[in-house]
């Protein structure tokens, strides 16, 4: 068995290099096929009946006209008579017809009668909210001797609204039966390997029957991890009709029921030695994700005071089930922690980067952070532009400054992968992962590449597909460690296996060779070599295979890490409306696979945070319980004009590279609220308590603020 | 989409005819960046389309000196953003366009569809009607109004905004809208163009079902000063939180006449007569600009949730009296 370990830096070709997504050209010119744009022979559509009222029970339900229509082939009734609907455009009847438009004629054929019962959607309400459940309250230390001994506290009141996850390839699939007792699916789906099991137990047949793919994505961020009603039912009409049938989610349900990420509201004291150690932190938070309430935001984030207490109430509300939203509860907590502290160095007089600096070490990675903080300051010149707040300039134009910290674990997960070397010279990994868009078959690609000495151009990355090895869902920033552990292992026993066979050519023991540049050479005798092509041909009439798994053997991955990000705004304070100027965001995630796509992801990610800080909210109508902005006029996203100037910083070098590969998707989106936030409570001199900040609070929080 | 006909009339005459025999069922297609969203969200059925595209007397932008601009129905708002002479004397109109922040709107967007295109209230798009009525209770007023009018008429229960990006600067211009139906050809100005409707029913605007636009008549403005100041959010497609258009004419360094209209802020374009008059006379001096967005936002009425809009009326009528007289914003 190889030792198995990433190669040192001056080995590394690829492993590092900013290298462009594989497949980029494919997606650009639209030849990448999505779900979406899978059509079947013979495929029908799916137009849905869902529920108009956020509570109702179902009191009559006729589907007799609408199953008779032109083109109808089947009818699936989801939820019948007596159903109590617990959120709005729930799911009633789903029909499969020729065409969109003859399945819509049928949906509006359906007659369904609903008695409607009282909704409750403010998850703001906190205790107050009927069925408010909670929590045991966590005390560590002494919290009331540390408020009383504490030179300055703070107080003050935050909220983060509920958002939808807005893919932008909305939920779905095309199912196909290809006889009574095998389904093949296309779905958009973040966990290729694990829907088999999902659609099995929807549907009855075995596991093993069911094939699942997925090629491309556009976009998940936690939202696509379950087959989902939809999912089921698709197979179920497909079966009905005996023919395949495409059911995507249209934009209005896919923004209120196929994503939501819960609110979080808390009120937060927390309290700070004359030095500027926080000694001190008290928190009550509560919040909503639907139905089930919400979990507990970590708090006090990152930073541990000695003493400290918090506790959390979940409320439930009639609106669809949380799902996870990239950084499940980090970004609720950080915007909740960093504020709160953020207003405590405002009243100890402390520039905020000093605050955070010096309390980084109370954090777990406190010399990671205070490395990130300074990177971050000199990037966006914090101690040149930065002043105290309400010091910002005597025009209506403020600008400031805000700066936060997060941190998130990102193991890799079970992942299998198998490679085979062809007696052509042609390479192949497959995985039954899936690329979220994040990059996962170029980091693939690029491991394979590398253990093997060949070009990029030279391997060949098959993924999406549930016939394959089976590796994890990726969420969690689970997937780059995964899969590039198991496809390391893979290739390297790959590799052990070929040179046994090509050492007695060159006249060496095997662990005397090394794959490099193309060929197959002794170490440190490079001409003495084999032409790679040369030496796949000794592998036989059939290629030769190989399995590496995740976990295994060898120290290729890692958890934890610490970033920081910086925002500088601008804000209008005669309109209320902030103007990003620049983001910093600096990162550690171990060893770097690619570093253009690595950089993509805090790009991506900075973009998703300024987004959820300035624009973005489920605004849910208080009378008919139903969301008001499904739609992309009103669920307001940032263009490309909105987002300012991003720059991104990844901690590299032997320190950094000597843990291994640690995920990084969910990172880089947990500090923009709280960032920017801070930026504009420097810029004028209030906080702005909710996000997202728009004019209206803006305003507000001037106006209270006796600022306007 | 529920089916319907479709007509593709070449001539204004065909196309009124078309309209006329359908008793108000049908819908006018023009570039369509309103009308599909309604049709497929199943809020405008129309029984026929009349597709207004192929009739060649609605194109086009011309200007005849003394007379002033003719913009055609079918005029695009690219078209009406590259006219030299648009670009030369009418401000205020570019500036408009330029707030609708997408080049496929500005590619297939006419000026006759920015008038006549139906309001955003999220109630109306949610298929609650224009009024959102729901037993006997303004759906807005209960319900969540923060994009909703702040000024409202005695004339019912209308929260929705007019979502025209060119009404306020077509006013303040003085401009007419010719209309032709059945019964023949009517200019109006464009201030009576719109009414805010009492019942549910009553469209937002005076056209009979059998009319349509067919061109925009504005005034010589050579000597009028004029702009347009959108308060919007994003520097992306997003609509205007409230909006300004101001036209002054000019004798020497003071103001002559003054003419300001609010967008985005009654069911209708808001003229403000009571601030106009503290114009005329003076020079356009910073403090002198907020005095007038000061009494022009007098006797709004907020909703629940919307008393910030009428901060931003106020500071959007101030921004576009300076932007006007040449001074920063």
């Amino acid at each position: 068995m190889p030792e198995y370990k990433w190669p040192d830096a001056n080995d590394r070709d690829l492993i590092g290099k900013r290298i462009s997504r594989l497949d980029g050209p494919v997606k650009v010119t639209g030849t990448a096929k999505y779900a979406f744009d899978i059509n079947r022979p013979g495929m029908l559509f799916t137009r849905t009946v869902y529920c108009p009222h956020a509570h109702a029970r179902i009191t009559k339900l006729d589907t007799s006209e609408a199953a008779k229509m032109p083109g109808v082939k089947a009818v699936r009734i989801i939820q019948n008579v007596g159903t109590e609907i617990q959120w709005a455009l729930d799911e009633i009847v789903a029909i499969a017809a020729t065409s969109e438009d003859a399945a819509e004629d049928a949906v509006r054929a359906v007659k369904v009668e609903y008695e409607v019962l009282p909704h409750f959607v403010n998850g703001e309400a906190g205790e107050k909210a009927p069925q408010a459940k909670a929590a045991q309250q966590n005390v560590v230390g002494d919290p009331n001797g540390a408020k009383a001994a504490a030179a300055v506290t703070s107080k003050g009141y935050y909220g983060i609204p509920t958002i939808s996850h807005c893919c932008m390839e909305a939920h779905g699939q095309v199912c196909e039966w290809t006889d009574e007792q095998h389904l093949e699916a296309w779905c958009t789906t973040q966990s290729v390997a694990g829907l088999p099991a999902q659609f099995a137990e929807g549907t009855g047949i075995p596991a093993a029957n069911v094939r699942t793919h997925c090629e491309y994505m556009g976009g998940g961020f936690g939202s696509k991890f379950s087959v989902d009603r939809w999912g089921v039912e698709c197979a179920k009409l497909a079966k009905d009709a005996k023919a395949p049938v495409k059911w995507m989610l249209e934009r209005e349900p896919e923004l209120t029921i196929a994503g939501d990420r819960p609110s979080a509201y808390a009120e937060i004291e927390v309290g700070a030695s004359q030095d500027g150690t926080i000694t001190y932190w008290s928190s009550k938070s509560w919040g909503s994700g639907g139905p089930g309430g919400s979990g507990s935001p970590p708090m006090p984030y990152v930073i541990q005071p000695a003493n400290r207490r918090h506790q959390h109430i979940s409320v439930p509300t009639h609106m669809a089930s949380a799902r996870a939203w990239r950084a499940p509860n980090h970004p609720q907590a950080c915007f909740l922690t960093m504020s709160a502290i953020d207003d405590l160095a405002a009243a100890l007089k402390m520039d905020p980067l000093d605050f955070f600096m010096k309390n980084a070490a109370i954090t777990q990675r406190a010399a990671v952070y205070q490395e990130e903080l300074q990177k971050g300051a000199e990037l966006i010149e914090w101690k040149k532009k930065w002043r105290p707040r309400g010091q910002n300039g005597p025009g209506p134009v403020k600008r400031g400054l805000g700066v936060s910290m997060h941190t998130w674990g990102g193991l890799g997960h079970n992942s299998n992968c198998e490679v085979s070397i062809f007696p052509d010279g042609s390479v192949e990994a497959k995985l039954a992962s899936q690329d979220l868009g994040t990059g996962t078959r170029t980091v693939i690609a690029i491991v394979l590449a590398e253990t093997l000495g060949l070009p990029l151009n030279a391997v060949k990355v098959s993924i999406g597909d549930s016939s394959f090895p089976p590796s994890g869902a990726s969420g969690g920033s689970t997937t780059v460690g995964g899969v590039s552990a198991s496809t390391r292992r893979a290739a390297q026993l790959a590799l052990e296996q070929l040179l046994v066979k090509v050492a007695p050519d060159l006249g060496v023991p095997p662990e005397q060779l090394e794959a490099e540049k193309g060929t197959i050479r002794v170490k440190g005798n490079p001409t003495k070599s084999m032409p790679w092509k040369q030496a796949a041909a000794r592998v036989g009439m059939t290629p030769l295979t190989a399995k590496g798994a995740n976990p295994g053997a060898g120290k290729l991955i890692d958890q934890g890490v610490g970033g920081i990000q910086m925002a500088e705004v601008s804000v209008d304070t005669e309109t209320g409306i902030v103007k990003m100027e620049k983001m910093v965001a600096v990162q550690d995630c171990g060893l770097i696979i690619d570093l253009k796509t690595a950089e993509s992801q805090c790009y991506g990610a900075l973009i998703m945070g300024i987004c959820y800080a300035l624009t973005e909210e489920k605004i849910i109508d208080p009378v008919t319980g139903r969301m008001l902005n499904a739609n992309m006029e009103f669920y307001k996203l940032a263009g490309i004009g909105d987002i300012g100037e991003l720059v991104v910083h990844m901690m590299t070098g032997p320190e950094y590279d000597k843990r291994g590969v640690i995920g990084l998707g969910e990172p880089p989106v947990i500090s923009p609220g709280a960032a920017i936030s801070n930026a504009v409570a420097n810029a004028i001199g209030v906080r702005v308590p909710h996000l997202p900040l728009t004019p209206d609070r803006v305003l507000a929080a001037l106006e209270k603020g006796g600022m306007s | 989409m529920q089916a319907f006909e479709y007509a593709n009339p070449t001539t204004v005459s065909e196309a009124v005819k078309a309209l006329a025999v359908t008793g108000g069922s049908a819908a006018v297609l023009a570039g369509g960046t309103d009308l599909l969203s309604l049709m497929k969200d199943g809020v405008e059925t129309p029984k026929r389309v009349v597709n207004l595209k192929s009739i060649k007397e609605l194109q086009g932008i011309s200007y005849t000196a003394g007379k002033g601009l003719r913009l055609g129905a079918l005029a695009t708002l690219d078209e009406l953003m590259q006219n030299a002479k648009v670009k030369q004397e009418y401000l205020s109109l570019v500036q408009a366009a330029e707030g609708v922040r997408s080049p496929q709107i500005h590619s297939v967007g006419t000026v006759g569809g920015d008038l006549c295109q139906r309001p955003r209230c999220w109630y109306y798009r949610g298929g609650r009607g224009l009024l959102a009525m729901k037993d006997g209770k303004s759906m807005v007023m209960e319900g969540d109004n923060r994009y909703h009018a702040i000024f409202r008429s005695s004339n019912g229960p209308a929260f929705f905004v007019n979502p025209s990006s060119f009404a306020p600067a077509l006013i303040a211009l003085g401009a007419k809208v010719k209309v032709t139906g059945a019964k023949g050809s009517r200019e109006i100005p464009v201030a009576e163009f719109f009414r805010i409707p009492a019942t549910e029913g009553e469209r937002e605007n005076v056209l009979a079902h059998d009319e349509i636009v067919t061109e925009i008549l504005v005034p010589p403005a050579a000597q009028v000063r004029n702009a347009t100041y959108e308060v919007r959010q994003k520097e992306a497609l997003d609509w205007p939180l409230a909006a300004a258009a101001v036209a002054l004419q000019m004798d020497g360094k003071n103001v002559k006449s003054a003419r300001i209209v609010l967008g985005h802020v009654a069911p209708v374009p808001w003229p403000v007569p009571d601030a106009e008059k503290l114009l005329p006379g003076k020079a356009v001096t910073a403090s002198l600009a907020e005095q007038v967005g000061e009494a022009a936002v007098k006797g709004a009425m907020p909703l629940s949730r919307n008393s910030y809009k009428i901060r931003l009326a106020r500071v959007a009528v101030k921004r576009a009296i300076l932007r006007a007289a040449g001074m920063e914003v």
